[in-house]
């Protein structure tokens, strides 16, 4: 180009000749496009920043619930205490009725060098101890009365606030009035620490005690039991149910202003806030039907009405999605239309079909509003046996610890909400890898 | 095919279960969340001492729904004891009658005291019910005038009152501690600040006069807390200044991050509340269906259990949560009157 020599006027000739530069608002439609990606980015930075903040306060507050404080003392489960009359073999309620924290307390005082004759003492050594040491002694005299006479090492259950005070969330700084634990307590629980008597244990009390107006022996027993029942009983009602509903409307049903109005209502229905489906219930199952009150037949019955509509209106997009060239193959090839439906659709469908249902079930795991109407949001403390006992269920018992007065029950209400967050967790992993594993693209 | 086989199963399943439900061998109790706690303990210690019976189920719900589910009527499928922070009404005694549930057994428990405090890092507070009542009341008397409360702060109200502004978090109106935060201290501090007069003189009917004396200021220096103290708390961690209303046994469990405000002069304790001294507290609760005794087992074996010394002694495990234990004489009659099956 260089070599080329250009008169002015062929330049001023070419000049006019380029076309105009058109103005198309590129400019203009790029920084309207970044802007929108920041928009996108910051939605996001914010979600996550709140997911954050809400995930570090329940974790930082509730992993101390995963750990239990429990002294491990040798303990003379002595004749003198438990059956002072050797009445034991003739009558079995002295083993029952026998003064267990008695025993426990002894035992307590003998490490830590208290004169049993100082009862201002031994009362606050007592105080160390919590109360459920009653049933924990006596389930092991009753299992094996030879150790009556005998000297065993038991990990005893701390007392809640002696577990508050060892893991730091008494404020040891104040009055020793204003605190539930004495100076002296607090001497002896040292003392106790470093010997090694005392110490954190994992607490697998958290999943299998029952709900306990004493924080240390209060666990979630009896709601992860509940809600597996529900679980079980919003799965094995609503999936066929839901499916059924769904096959008929979508490939057998005749397109009318009737089977309309049935669209509209389930879209509807999926929307209702949950509690109407309690009072529902409670019309229904508890008043109408006689089911007993607070068991988790009506909780499972209550929460499968409410998750039906999710999983009929998942059911229907996913049969929605399966092309009509497979349908049209099949009926082609001679195949009568429920084989169609069954041998072909269905199961193209399934992945979708059971994606909605786990996210349903996750939902209905996460429900307490229509489970305050029959009755579940109560203190259980015996794990059920069958679906018609009272029960209550996780969020449920997540409540019920928000409103306890006790230090020791603020890390537990955190600890379970990790728990539920996990089983929540793992469902939505689940509907995730059968969607992976199932899914299949036209 | 399957799921219609499932669904037939189910339907099966769930008759079956149907059947079963006519018997009850588990004590069925609900009602006040002041209540609860010494519910949920007594109920525990029940089902540990008495092994024959299974722990009875405590649901919450409040005095109201408690006792609203407590006179839908009689039979196992309806609850046997109601627990209330407040006497059952003649309106609520007539909704039973005409469900059927004619013979109800009360007993009482102890008594609760209503607390005043403020965040652990504050001043000694004192209050007094006209100062309370200047504070928190919608029209105050000032110059012999009736007006809409024009103070801000609480040194505005009592120059010995910290010069901060007005934040009281009060139960709401559903809660049984707000009726007892009415009648022993607004309505006190009414009559102690002239206003009462200053209302009898505008207002004829004595209903009105009466329900003016106790109107909270709505202009949001006074929050009523619908949910239960855990919220109050919180609400004052959030305002150090703000003063909550608690109830005596969880300000206890509370006391590392509370201080409580003496009220008459008198600091909130259990000897004192027991004395009559301290003068906000109130007496709680339990009804029981005298048709259920006999036949719910264990029904009887709890009442006694729960009126026993070892539960609501002053030495009991519900005086170490907090509860105010009755007096010696009270609790011999509370025992009598229940084995005499005096009904209301």
């Amino acid at each position: 180009m260089s070599q080329v020599t250009t008169s002015p006027a062929t330049a001023a000739f070419k000049a006019s000749v380029r076309p105009e530069r058109r103005d198309i608002g590129l400019r203009r439609r790029y920084a309207s496009e970044r802007r929108f990606r920041l928009y996108g980015l910051a939605a996001i930075a914010f979600g996550l920043l709140f997911l954050f903040l809400l995930l570090s306060s329940v974790v930082s507050k509730g992993y101390t619930a995963f750990l239990q404080t429990k002294i491990t003392i040798p303990v003379e489960f002595s004749e003198q205490v438990i059956d002072k009359d050797g009445e034991r073999a003739t009558d079995p309620k002295v083993l029952m009725t026998a003064n267990y924290p008695v025993v426990a307390r002894n035992a307590l005082a003998k490490v830590l060098g208290v004169d049993p004759g100082d009862r201002a003492a031994m009362r606050e050594v007592g105080g160390m101890i919590s109360d459920s040491v009653r049933v924990q002694l006596r389930d092991l005299v009753v299992a094996d009365p030879s150790v009556i006479g005998r000297t065993v090492d038991v990990a005893i259950l701390a007392h809640g606030n002696v577990d508050s005070a060892y893991k730091g969330q008494i404020d040891l700084g104040v009055d020793e009035k204003n605190r539930k634990v004495s100076d002296r307590q607090v001497g002896w629980m040292n003392q106790l620490a470093e010997t090694g008597a005392l110490a954190g244990h994992f607490n697998t009390g958290l999943f299998t005690n029952g709900a306990s107006s004493r924080p240390e022996a209060a666990g979630l027993g009896v709601a992860l039991v509940g809600s597996l029942y529900m679980m079980l009983i919003v799965l094995v009602l609503s999936l066929p149910i839901g499916v059924a509903a769904s096959i008929y409307l979508e490939e057998f049903a005749p397109k009318n202003r009737f089977t309309d109005l049935i669209e509209v209502n389930i879209n509807n229905l999926a929307a209702v806030p949950s509690i109407v489906y309690g009072l529902l219930g409670l019309a229904v199952f508890v008043n109408f039907a006689g089911f007993p009150r607070s068991a988790a037949l009506v909780g499972g019955l209550v929460l499968t009405l409410m998750t039906l509509p999710t999983i009929i209106i998942a059911t229907r997009a996913a049969l929605k999605a399966v092309p009509p060239s497979i349908r049209a193959a099949a009926l082609g090839l001679g195949a009568s239309n429920m084989q169609t439906v069954f041998h072909h659709v269905l199961p193209l469908a399934m992945p979708g079909i059971l994606t909605g249902t786990i996210i349903g079930l996750a939902h209905a795991l996460g429900e307490t509003a229509p489970l305050l109407l029959i009755g579940m949001v109560a203190f259980v403390a015996d794990v059920p046996a069958t679906p018609l006992d009272p029960a209550t269920a996780l969020p449920v018992q997540i409540y019920m610890w928000a409103n306890e007065a006790e230090r020791a029950f603020v890390e537990r209400t955190s600890g379970a909400i990790i728990v539920l967050l996990i089983f929540l967790i793992l469902m939505n992993v689940g509907a995730i890898l059968l969607r992976r594993r199932f899914e299949r693209r036209w | 095919m399957t799921s219609l086989k499932l669904t037939v199963a189910a339907l099966v399943a769930s008759a079956a279960f149907a059947g079963a439900a006519a018997a009850r061998d588990q004590i069925q109790i609900a009602g006040s969340s002041t209540v609860l706690p010494y519910a949920k303990i007594v109920a525990e210690s029940f089902g540990e001492t008495l092994p024959d019976f299974k722990t009875p189920v405590v649901e919450s719900g409040g005095s109201s729904g408690g006792l609203k589910e407590f006179c839908k009527g009689v039979g196992p499928d309806t609850i046997d004891i109601a627990n209330s922070s407040r006497p059952i009404k003649d309106s609520e005694i007539e909704a039973c009658k005409a469900a059927g549930v004619t013979e109800i057994q009360e007993v009482k428990i102890g008594y609760d005291g209503i607390v005043f405090a403020t965040d652990a890092g504050n001043a000694d507070l004192a209050l007094e019910p006209k100062d309370l009542y200047q504070a928190l009341a919608a029209e105050v008397v000032v110059d012999g005038k009736l007006v809409a409360n024009p103070y801000r702060k609480w040194s505005d109200v009592n120059p010995a009152l910290p010069d901060a502004e007005i934040a009281a978090y009060i139960p709401g109106e559903k809660h049984g501690t707000r009726e007892v935060f009415e009648e022993k201290i607004l309505a006190h501090g009414c009559k102690d600040s002239g206003a009462q007069d200053a209302i009898k003189a505008l207002v004829a009917d004595e209903k009105e006069q009466a329900s003016k004396c106790i109107a909270v200021r709505k202009d949001g220096l006074a929050v009523d807390i619908d949910g239960d103290y855990t919220e109050t708390l919180a609400r004052i961690d959030a305002n150090k200044s703000g003063i909550g209303v608690f109830g005596l046994s969880f300000y206890e469990n509370n006391a590392d991050k509370l201080k409580v405000a003496t009220v008459s002069g008198v600091a909130p304790s259990t000897e004192t509340i027991a004395s009559g001294e301290y003068p906000v507290s109130r007496p709680l609760f339990f009804y029981v269906k005298k048709a259920h005794l006999g036949v719910i087992p264990g029904l009887k074996d709890y009442v006694e259990f729960f009126t026993s010394d070892d539960m609501i002694g002053p030495d009991g495990p519900l005086a170490e949560y907090g509860l105010v234990a009755a007096p010696d004489a009270e609790r011999e009659e509370i025992r009598k009157s229940f084995e005499a099956g005096n009904i209301m």
